[in-house]
């Protein structure tokens, strides 16, 4: 495909945009009435809903079924599939590591987010040290795998030969040999979760700062009219002020952290002990296309998620409802 | 804590607690240890990607040998890793660029205009089952976009779109609705209806509403939102991978560079210029509308 063949595409879609957009606002616009309001508000809806139909609830069904159907779509094997994810040796395995990325990620994140956020609070330096923590956000998961494993990067101990990666030089400088690092199983899991905390303790710190400026002012300085200050103003006040906010972030980020497949594909390819649920539902599905499995794996994430979703919710209304 | 013990801890001091508080916390809290950890932290997140972007303008000899901090001791710069990784080779990371943008921009224009149209529909007009599609598109946001994949390639390959842009504009687009529709209904209803009423009274119609009082009002939201899809649609892998993966094509950077840590992980030199190819353009972005990035995340933190 050449430049033109693409802007020539681009072109057609927008076309075929702006048709759908003339419609909407024709069919909208035409008419008074209860019928014609009808009309008009089915007309600003409808657009979305359809896409939602066939491009998410229809596929999403179809899923359901495939995991209950063998590696080509044939045959009905019941909860087969499943079975093996709860049973066969390397799949265990991808279980294990889900479970010790939804761990540590966000407890690690969160916290390393909220200290800094009260560090920094008020100083002089704040929006520019923020900035420092923030930028990984925008840094695809691919750039931050690639970041890290530079980081990790090691070259066999003989001599004339340095390291290149900056972990294995510090254990050079401290006197010990350099280490294989990503082929430490299972350590090499936290390894991994480093370039997720990297990236995810941005977001804690915006959000929690955000929750931290918002503690009323006056009880604060009741607290301080009481001698509270440092570390006991941050247990006794800052974080039982701020409970909601840690919660949110907490789910959001184990969200997060269970669909995480870049980073893992970037960085081992699952290799070495290091797969997680949603790297090896694409394996499974476009690798080694057994549809059923493929399915299953994406099942799984979806009521790994569900139980994650619905607590958020709840807290959030709490908040609210304050 | 009891309240007697703090009141006689505070009562020598009450008058220069009250009236220097808020500088003895700061005092208290940015001692010394404080500062330290807080340079710590940003020092650890820091170092690594500073490494990763010195190595990018090493000559390919120092940065195989070396380790970057040498560079220090030795400074020696050069850009041919840039001009090797975008223009080198056949497959020059360029023609990746400008897919990304191809993909990128309908991928968060097409989200906007169906979840504004689609909010206005929920947020200021009756219909039958109005809320109960509502409260449906709000759950879908907890849909993980890996439970639709498969069928979804089905679909595409089965009315030949595959290995067209028009695989990942849809997959994106239809993934981005459920957030988008949720965040501008919220600031949609946030406009006074007595705007909304003055005028109807005044002859407007939905459309004229809609696009002369809704779309002006709501223009910090929708900012938000696309600054939000922008940098997810940019920094995507697996939808690209999956639909847009198998030729060079349609296939974004993120695909490209993924493959290159893949087959050339070992070639450092090109590895760091790839890598910030593709960070550079979400790094602008990011930064210039920063403002419009941090309302949309304390909007849209439950994104499932």
């Amino acid at each position: 495909m050449t430049l033109l063949d693409k802007l020539v595409q681009l072109l057609v879609a927008v076309a075929v945009f702006a048709a759908v957009l003339g419609v909407v606002l024709l069919v909208a616009g035409r008419g008074k009435g209860r019928r014609a309001e009808q009309v008009a508000g089915i007309a600003f809806a409808a657009p979305a809903i359809l896409l939602l139909i066939v491009g998410l609830l229809y596929p999403a069904a179809r899923t359901a079924v495939q995991s209950l159907l063998d590696a080509r779509s044939a045959g009905f094997v019941g909860l087969d599939n499943y079975i093996r994810i709860f049973t066969q040796p390397d799949l265990l395995i991808v279980l294990r590591n889900t479970v010790l990325w939804v761990v540590v990620t966000p407890i690690l994140a969160t916290a390393t987010g909220l200290v800094y956020a009260v560090l920094v609070d008020r100083t002089r330096f704040e929006s520019f040290a923020k900035a420092l923590i923030f930028l990984p956000m925008a840094i695809s998961f691919v750039g931050a795998s690639i970041i890290w494993k530079f980081v990790y990067e090691y070259r066999p101990n003989q001599q004339n030969i340095q390291q290149t990666g900056l972990v294995n030089q510090f254990l050079v400088w401290l006197g010990f040999e350099p280490v294989n690092l990503i082929l430490q199983q299972p350590w090499n899991n936290l390894l991994l979760i480093v370039v997720m905390i990297w990236i995810q303790a941005g977001f804690a710190m915006t959000v929690l700062s955000a929750a931290i400026k918002a503690i009323p002012s006056d009880v604060v300085e009741a607290a301080g009219l009481d001698g509270v200050g440092g570390v006991r103003l941050f247990w006794y006040i800052t974080l039982p002020s701020i409970r909601p906010a840690v919660v949110v972030v907490v789910t959001a980020i184990s969200i997060a952290v269970l669909k995480v497949f870049d980073i893992v594909r970037t960085m081992t390819g699952g290799q070495f002990g290091t797969s997680v649920v949603a790297n090896e539902f694409y394996v499974q599905s476009f690798r080694l296309s057994d549809l059923g499995m493929g399915s299953a794996l994406a099942m799984l994430l979806f009521l790994l998620v569900v139980p994650i979703v619905v607590y958020n919710v709840r807290q959030m209304r709490k908040a609210n409802a304050r | 804590m009891t309240l007697l013990d703090t009141r006689d801890d505070a009562t020598p001091d009450i008058v220069t607690a009250a009236t220097t508080r808020p500088a003895t916390a700061r005092n208290r809290l940015s001692s010394r240890w404080a500062s330290l950890a807080a340079v710590v932290i940003a020092v650890l997140w820091t170092i690594p990607t500073f490494g990763l972007f010195l190595s990018s303008f090493r000559p390919e000899r120092d940065v195989q040998r070396t380790g970057w901090w040498t560079f220090f001791a030795h400074p020696a710069i050069t850009f041919d890793n840039y001009a090797e990784v975008l223009f080198g080779g056949s497959q020059p990371l360029i023609g990746y660029v400008a897919n990304s943008v191809l993909i990128t921009l309908p991928s968060v224009a097409i989200p906007i205009v169906l979840a504004t149209l689609a909010a206005y529909g929920f947020a200021w007009t009756t219909f039958p089952l109005r809320d109960t599609l509502f409260v449906a598109i709000f759950a879908l946001q907890i849909v993980p976009l890996q439970v639709a994949l498969l069928p979804l390639l089905e679909i595409f390959v089965g009315s030949g779109l595959n290995n067209t842009f028009w695989t990942v504009w849809i997959a994106h687009s239809t993934f981005a609705l459920p957030l988008a529709i949720f965040l501008l209904h919220n600031a949609m209803r946030e406009v006074p209806a007595e705007l909304v009423e003055a005028a109807r009274v005044d002859g407007a119609g939905h459309v004229r509403i809609f696009t002369t009082i809704m779309l002006p009002l709501l223009k910090p939201a929708i900012a938000a939102f696309a600054v939000f899809q922008f940098l997810w649609v940019w920094n995507d892998l697996l939808v690209a991978l999956v639909f847009a993966g198998g030729t060079s094509d349609v296939a974004p950077l993120t695909v490209r560079v993924a493959e290159l840590a893949g087959t050339r992980g070992a070639d450092w030199h090109l590895l760091a210029a790839g890598a910030f190819v593709s960070i550079v353009v979400p790094l602008l972005v990011f930064l210039g509308l920063q403002r419009y990035f941090v309302r949309g995340l304390l909007a849209g933190s439950v994104k499932g």
